[in-house]
């Protein structure tokens, strides 16, 4: 048992975030710190809460390349609601987040369920259309940290049992995920769909239905972030998380969900996305110049993808063992 | 739309067209925008105004496209051409677009001037700059300096790596940093204008410079994405968080004591100045050459280069004394 761990997947990349954190932490010894690694948790919460939803989705052989927008859009939405009306009660403001989301995920689904779009085209068509639909509420206009109402900032940050919410959230939703994908059918369909969806027809699952709950699940992740990334960075403009779809794609590719679907974890996932997250939060402190920053980042995707992509590969089995010694 | 903006510029024709034979002898200057409805603008025309009840002869036709387009703008100044106004001062939505319709306004004998956003030198008489990279970079170390008395580490938040007009302001900054004893600049970190990227940097540059006293952030992103990671982190007051930034977005921070002060150009004097400069030119008190002064008020004077260029002051500081007047303009 535990030398399979070892050796799989998820034991590999642990043990290259160990390795990563011990290479920094020679150049910059207070970047281990137990304080410092819970705040690099926290940062990297949002990352984490959209990796799930973006592994539910890829799982099922589609990609969800409009969850930055939607975030920015439903971040938006929820800062020009709090500057309406800034008494509005921190779950309400969380119950439309996640409604929100869901709406625009359910409308990717939808597009892929029913019109038969491929998702990359469907997403990334929605993705603009989310971005430009913030242009046309804001009016291109910032909403501002004096503007929100200080509960409404406040909530993410708020300590609980010596973490912030946002942290909490995140292990909230790591929980709820690894409940979901190993004890419920619909997380059992999200393999199916994605290992051979043929198959998964003639078990009785909807291909269609499944793909469709899985952009609904991740649309209402990249909500429920929406708000949280806004009431964070305290501001809201057009252009937040811009690019951070990729980076949730990649945190996915990282933790070893397979792109062509139906193989991933939600610990691989986790861990994808924390890797991204501490060489993120390293760069800056171990002073490399900005013009390497980038391609540090895309080197270690590629070479974790290279990983996988040499451990992923079938190896052949012998089944006819006596047949082949026979002649 | 196209229906609308004609109409749109139609009405401005027949409104000046009621308005204008009135007093045959005032100037009329069109003060034209990017585009109608922004904060920034209608700052600037509240400058524009002030400089015509300072003159006392003058008229102001604030205009401009409903959408920041060229060729929204063409329409507005075809319109003002037309009307034959004296002089028109023009933010401009593309460099070169423009030119023709403007050359033809000064082929009637219009005083063409361009502000804020310039014109090629062809379709122009003379451009306002709000600012000059040497001032800005001046202003940016100068804010931090202000609140360090005693000398500190300081650290830069730019944008990205490879924006031009960022990295014109630091090399002006470190030119003149020596001006300012004490003051030791001791990184440039890339924020990448993202709020995240930025928010990050700023968490990096406090750890790893414990003594830090001062972020200079050269960028509006930048700054309000540093002053948050400074509040989070509790440094308020013990890290001051400055450079360039809009006074809407820096309200807040103001109010927190994250950002003691910081500059930007003021829309009411670049309006102000705008209308002077092109009162001067139509009335023929000046002549835009290389090299000539051209007076605009309370601002001084314009100084031009070899392009008509000039500047025309040092970034306006803001600070919690005066954020509360302009939080709500722009």
């Amino acid at each position: 048992m535990t030398l399979s761990f070892f050796k799989s997947r998820e034991g590999i990349l642990g043990a290259a975030i160990l390795a990563l954190l011990l290479a920094i932490s020679l150049r910059f010894p207070a970047f281990v710190a137990p304080s410092n690694l819970a705040s690099v948790f926290n940062d990297t919460a949002p990352l984490i809460i959209l990796t799930l939803g973006q592994m539910a989705v890829i799982l099922t052989r589609c990609i969800d390349l409009s969850v930055a927008a939607n975030l920015a859009l439903t971040g938006m939405i929820v800062a020009m609601l709090n500057t309406m009306m800034p008494e509005l009660p921190i779950p309400v403001i969380l119950l439309i987040a996640i409604t929100l989301g869901a709406l625009m995920g359910l409308v990717n689904g939808l597009l892929v369920w029913k019109l038969n779009i491929p998702p990359i085209v469907v997403t990334l068509g929605t993705m603009t259309i989310y971005r430009g639909i913030i242009f046309l509420i804001s009016d291109g206009a910032w909403i501002n940290a004096h503007e929100m109402s200080s509960s409404f900032k406040a909530f993410p940050r708020d300590i609980v049992l010596g973490l912030p919410v946002l942290s909490w959230i995140a292990i909230i939703a790591v929980i709820g995920f690894v409940v979901l994908i190993g004890r419920t059918s619909l997380g059992r369909a999200f393999f199916a769909v994605g290992g051979n969806p043929h198959a998964a027809v003639y078990t009785g699952i909807n291909v269609g239905r499944t793909q469709c709950a899985a952009f609904v699940l991740s649309g209402a992740l990249a909500g429920l972030t929406g708000y949280l990334w806004v009431a964070r960075y305290a501001v809201a403009y057009v252009d937040i998380a811009g690019g951070f779809e990729l980076e949730v794609v990649a945190a996915c590719v990282i933790g070893g969900i397979s792109i062509a679907g139906g193989i991933g974890s939600v610990a691989g996932a986790l861990m994808g996305a924390l890797f991204l997250g501490i060489v993120k939060n390293a760069l800056p402190v171990i002073n490399i110049s900005p013009f390497w920053q980038l391609a540090i980042s895309g080197s270690a995707i590629i070479i974790a993808v290279a990983f996988n992509a040499t451990s992923n590969r079938a190896k052949g089995r012998v089944i006819l063992k006596e047949a082949e010694h026979a002649t | 739309m196209k229906l609308f903006k004609s109409l749109l510029a139609a009405t401005a024709v027949a409104a000046v067209c009621i308005a204008g034979p009135a007093q045959a002898e005032t100037k009329r200057i069109a003060l034209v925008v990017k585009a109608l409805g922004i904060g920034f603008f209608e700052a600037a025309a509240k400058g524009a105004e002030e400089a015509a009840k300072e003159l006392g002869d003058v008229e102001i036709i604030y205009t401009g496209p409903t959408d920041t387009t060229a060729e929204g703008q063409i329409e507005v100044i075809n319109a003002l051409i037309a009307q034959k106004v004296d002089a028109i001062a023009i933010s401009a939505n593309d460099q070169d677009a423009l030119v023709p319709a403007l050359k033809k306004a000064m082929q009637r004998g219009i005083t063409v001037v361009s502000w804020d956003s310039g014109v090629a030198p062809d379709g122009r008489q003379l451009h306002l700059n709000p600012s000059s990279n040497p001032l800005i970079g001046n202003m940016i170390i100068k804010l931090a300096a202000d609140h360090l008395p005693d000398g500190g580490d300081v650290a830069v938040l730019s944008a990205s790596a490879t924006a031009t007009n960022q990295n014109t302001w630091i090399e002006e900054m470190n030119k003149v940093k020596d001006n300012y004893p004490g003051i030791n600049v001791v990184a440039t970190v890339y924020g990448d204008d993202l709020a995240d990227k930025s928010y990050r940097e700023a968490q990096g540059l406090m750890q790893t410079y414990p003594d830090l006293k001062a972020i200079i952030a050269p960028t509006s992103v930048g700054i309000v994405a540093a002053a948050q990671a400074v509040s989070d982190a509790e440094k308020a007051g013990q890290i001051n968080v400055t450079g360039l930034g809009l006074p809407s977005e820096m309200a807040g921070h103001i109010d927190s004591g994250a950002s003691k002060s910081f500059a930007i150009w003021n829309p009411i004097d670049l309006g102000y100045s705008a209308t002077m400069l092109a009162y001067n030119l139509a009335a023929g008190n000046a002549e835009a050459k290389p090299g000539a002064e051209i007076p605009m008020g309370r601002m001084g004077a314009l100084k031009l280069d070899d392009n008509n260029e000039g500047a025309m002051a040092d970034p306006f500081v803001y600070d919690s004394s005066n954020i509360d007047d302009f939080k709500d303009i722009f």
